[in-house]
């Protein structure tokens, strides 16, 4: 099996993930999971603007931005006790975050195995991850069309 | 050989069938540096024990170290003493375990430690969030324990563990189903958009009884008194200490919640966990199911 190509941005944090073993990229994503921004006060005062993603087996709440140029800005929610959850949260946001909106929908679904982590996590987990991918998607075509 | 640490006597653990088989947080507070004291955090995030765990606790994984890498299965005598032996673990320490989500995990891996008869095995009663709510230190050190020399024992999978063909035979004896009321009746696989996932099918085994995990936990995560057990398993859902039971959830980690309540904390001698659970049952071919709310 080929690998799917990436987008460079997301090729970069799956090569930083592969290059280490199995302790040390639990610690990138725990980085990750310590990087994802904060809400902006529109979403953190309004909240149920966000879209649950009820696959992942801790809470998890994202929006997706489409700006006029297509660019695309996201935001998610998810608690300091879900620290795997919030580190696929930090991942999609430091890839994907300011690509345009063709950019984020030519990903490949199966963009999450190429992380290097599905001896560390469990399958459901990742396709927790999975899903974020596919509701962010889904809202990027929601605006556009 | 060490001596056996002091068991906790706490009035509330002194109502269980087996109070040697939980401590407080406080106890586990006073007793952190006693040798022969092993306290391991087990939990559903891979992630958690990372961000900070009782100081000196070591990480005890259920996805990559209790399981066995390739078949569904768990680990082996070889495996569970290599695993053991590398946390410093020897047969004769007082492990204690605790973890997250209601020590769902903790209990998980008490429930395998315990497929290889662990001799001194014992679960901190509210697990991580009580720990963390009362303000107790929480550090990111991984400790560095002497290795230890586990012996190789054989997993015994007779006593406390079911598969699949042992849960036909035993259609018409108590089986307890603890899943949430909407995984039980099966109408979360209808919901529109978003497929169920790891099960074909939806439902419960034919003659199981709903009693969700949680009903077993109050507030801040600590298992209810036995008088309060005993009311919803022998009250409500018309359990017998006596009986031959068998627990399910979906892979075996909710239901080693209640298998522990109902073996250790009421004192049934036989309960089985079928970890294969709905995972299992609900992907077999032929496997009877029953739709809605009744048994």
């Amino acid at each position: 099996m080929t690998a799917a190509t990436l987008n460079p941005r997301l090729q970069e944090i799956a090569d930083d993930f592969n290059a280490l073993d199995g302790q040390e990229r639990l610690q990138l994503l725990l980085e990750f999971s310590q990087e994802l921004p904060p809400l902006p006060a529109r979403y953190a005062e309004r909240r149920d603007l966000l879209e649950p993603v009820p696959e992942c087996q801790s809470p998890l709440f994202l929006a997706a931005e489409v700006e006029p140029d297509a660019t695309v800005h996201l935001f998610f929610d998810a608690p300091p006790e879900a620290p795997t959850t919030r580190g696929f949260a930090g991942i999609l946001h430091a890839g994907l975050d300011g690509l345009n909106a063709d950019e984020v929908l030519a990903i490949p679904a199966e963009f999450t195995s190429q992380l290097g982590l599905q001896d560390l996590v469990s399958p459901l987990r990742l396709r927790g991850m999975a899903a974020m991918l596919g509701r962010i998607k889904r809202q990027i075509r929601q605006q556009r069309s | 050989m060490t001596v056996t640490l002091p068991y906790d006597t706490a009035a509330k653990f002194a109502g269980y069938a087996h109070p040697e088989m939980i401590v407080s947080t406080e106890w586990v507070a006073e007793h952190l540096d006693d040798p022969g004291l092993v306290v391991a955090e087990s939990d559903e995030d891979v992630l958690l024990y990372e961000t900070g765990h009782v100081p000196g606790a070591v990480k005890l994984d259920w996805h990559t170290e209790l399981n066995d890498p390739v078949t569904r299965d768990y680990v082996d005598g070889a495996g569970f003493s290599r695993l053991m032996s590398e946390k410093g673990i020897s047969r004769d320490t007082t492990l204690v375990l605790y973890g997250d989500k209601n020590n769902w995990w903790a209990a998980y891996a008490l429930w395998v430690c315990s497929l290889f008869g662990h001799p001194d095995l014992r679960l901190m009663d509210g697990g991580r969030a009580k720990w963390i709510a009362e303000d107790r230190p929480v550090t990111t050190e991984v400790p560095q324990r002497p290795q230890a020399s586990y012996p190789v024992i054989d997993r015994d999978d007779k006593e406390i563990r079911a598969f699949q063909d042992q849960v036909l035979a035993h259609l018409g004896k108590p089986l307890i189903d603890v899943r949430s009321p909407g995984e039980y009746t099966g109408e979360l696989l209808h919901m529109p958009d978003y497929p169920q996932e790891g099960a074909l099918r939806g439902g419960h085994i034919p003659g199981a009884k709903s009693v969700p995990w949680a009903r077993a936990a109050a507030e801040d995560a600590t298992f209810r008194t036995r008088a309060e057990l005993e009311a919803i398993y022998q009250g409500e859902a018309g359990l017998h200490p006596a009986d031959d039971v068998i627990v399910y959830c979906r892979i075996g980690e909710r239901s080693s919640h209640t298998w522990f309540v109902l073996h250790h904390l009421l004192g049934y001698p036989h309960v089985r966990n079928y970890d294969g659970s709905w995972t299992e049952w609900g992907n077999s071919v032929r496997a009877p199911i029953t739709r809605g709310e009744s048994p």
